[in-house]
């Protein structure tokens, strides 16, 4: 067996998320080699050589790749198609955005987010916003196949020594253009490798509120989420989503103040290790998940955790 | 321009789903079943580029057992023209679907094709994809805002990072987010209307389609549920909690 992982890159970094994807790919078994697509910088490439378990890297550096757009990614993974067992991306915007149209082409039937490996040929994955789970096999000669990050321990960094091979370029699509991004610049850790995320919901009343979040988050290292219902309401933009359909989070702790537990949130959130509940409503969903309950209204219980934080 | 709408029938977003004791999936018997809520937004979508006069024709096609034809009606409540059902099992997968609107596609001539992002029952986040890679066509996936100028789409991205802003080459895909609009509620005259409207009906033998499945379902179950966690009293109490006994902070 061999296996192809596309990794997720952003301004000359690895991103973490594909070191998760490689420890779903070391259940699976066989040789992993790297698809490092539109890197610039050469950061990432090197990054991807140094990683425990790296057979190969593939290096295609050509700068119409750099943005991810699927019309030119699909040529460049179908070109490598013919060799692997299992191709793999993180169901990040860019796997779910490029997969399909690969799977597509070569008329397979994908596997989207797998949450576990059970053989080289079966996988769990959840449907219904994680209220089931579905465990299928397939026969397909090659899978294809996006991975929850969450799901799996993030692979070592250190102590690979793949060898690059550098890619002829498949050329641009002639599609789509790039035209550009608005990102949030934040020094607080990305939301879905942190180890602590405390995320505010309706509750929360007005996006300034949001600050007494963000200084909670600062003292504990952790990053600033959002419930649907925050996000729609405009107090905060679409990428602190935490939900169904936004981002999957798994930290230690989970702090959900002013939320009051929709399915479609908890769907993005239930995995977490410990979650704490703050909300004024003691009968809200969201402590039936909760290990630790607090009823209260959140403009006193914020502040005073600040307190208590030092 | 003629905009295709494909619609799923899905179970409504407020029922809570049940497996089946035999684990070969979720029960659908006597479930509310309602159109998938990213699918709303794209048939809300379609409905205000007809309005702005930018499209001339609001096509809905849905692919599933005879109960689709209740959604393709309540699609054609909030306005839109006309319908297609395509007869097929319900747990029909989206490889087999984007074949088959790629049947429908090529028959109809749209210039956009306007899908949910994701269906909230599979969440598998595919279809869209597979339909633009097989007709060859640009994509714009979880897509916020759209704006169409003669061959080109701009489309604003709801990415991992924040916003991305593309443009693409028309005829395309375009996938909805949740934030692209807030679709209407059809007012009792139009549903009367709707009864009244073309709905055609096919299989997917009469376009010559294979929509036999690739995956097997070994087994659904239930998620391990969550133990029971406690109250406590104030901040105090928490904050200890948190520091002596979850040791997480």
């Amino acid at each position: 067996m061999s296996i192809l992982i596309l990794s997720d890159h952003e301004n000359g970094q690895l991103s973490p998320v594909t070191l998760n994807t490689i420890t779903a790919a070391t259940e699976i078994g066989g040789d992993i080699d790297l698809l490092v697509a539109g890197d610039a910088s050469g950061n990432v490439v090197k990054a991807a050589a140094s990683i425990a378990n790296v057979s190969k890297v593939l290096a295609a550096n050509d700068k119409i790749f750099e943005n991810g757009l699927a019309e030119n990614l699909t040529p460049l993974l179908l070109s490598l198609s013919a060799k692997y067992s299992h191709i793999m991306a993180s169901a990040t915007t860019t796997g779910k955005n490029v997969m399909p149209r690969v799977a597509a082409e070569l008329d397979v039937m994908q596997i989207s987010d797998i949450i576990k490996v059970i053989d080289a040929n079966t996988f769990q994955r959840p449907i219904y916003a994680g209220n089931a789970l579905s465990t299928v096999s397939s026969s397909e000669a090659v899978k294809i196949i996006t991975v929850r990050g969450t799901a799996f321990e993030a692979a070592t960094a250190k102590g690979g020594n793949a060898a690059v091979q550098s890619l002829q370029s498949t050329g641009d699509a002639g599609l789509s253009t790039y035209l550009k991004s608005e990102l949030s610049s934040s020094e607080r850790p990305e939301l879905t490798s942190a180890p602590i995320v405390i995320s505010g919901g309706r509750g929360m009343q007005d996006g300034a509120n949001f600050n007494m979040l963000e200084k909670i988050a600062d003292k504990l290292g952790a990053a600033v989420g959002a419930s649907r219902a925050a996000v729609d309401a405009g107090f905060v933009s679409n990428e602190y989503q935490v939900g169904q359909t936004g981002k999957v989070v798994a930290p230690d702790l989970y702090m959900a103040v002013g939320i009051s537990g929709a399915i479609q949130h908890l769907a993005g959130m239930k995995d977490s290790k410990i979650i704490v509940a703050i909300n004024k409503d003691g009968e809200a969903p969201i402590f039936q998940v909760a290990d630790y309950g607090l009823v209260a209204d959140l403009f006193d219980a914020v502040p005073q955790l600040e307190k208590e934080l030092g | 321009m003629k905009v295709l709408v494909p619609v799923k029938r899905v179970i409504d977003y407020n029922v809570k789903v049940r497996v089946k004791a035999d684990q070969s999936g979720v029960e659908l018997a006597n479930v509310k079943m309602a159109m998938n809520p990213f699918d709303e937004i794209a048939v809300e979508q379609a409905l205000r580029m007809r309005e702005a006069g930018n499209a001339d024709e609001v096509l809905v096609v849905s692919i599933g057992p005879a109960q689709n034809q209740e959604t393709i009606r309540t699609a054609l409540a909030m306005g839109a023209d006309r319908g297609i059902h395509i007869e097929a099992p319900h747990e029909i997968e989206p490889l087999a679907v984007a074949k088959l609107l790629k049947a429908v596609v090529n028959e109809e001539n749209p210039g956009l094709v306007l899908l949910g992002k994701q269906a909230i029952d599979d969440d598998c986040n595919q279809t869209g994809q597979m339909l633009a890679s097989m007709l060859g066509w640009a994509q714009g996936t979880f897509v916020s805002a759209l704006e169409i100028a003669n061959d080109k789409a701009k489309v604003t991205r709801e990415v991992d990072g924040g916003l991305e802003h593309i443009e693409i080459t028309m005829p395309a895909i375009v996938t909805v987010d949740l934030r692209l609009n807030e679709p209407r509620y059809a007012s009792l005259p139009n549903i009367m209307k709707a009864k009244k409207k073309p709905l055609d009906s096919k299989t997917a033998g009469d376009l010559s389609v294979d929509i036999e499945p690739r995956l097997t379902i070994v087994k659904v179950e239930e998620p391990e549920s969550r133990a029971a966690g406690i109250k406590v009293a104030d901040v105090q109490e928490l904050v200890n909690k948190l520091r002596n006994e979850a040791k997480v902070i």
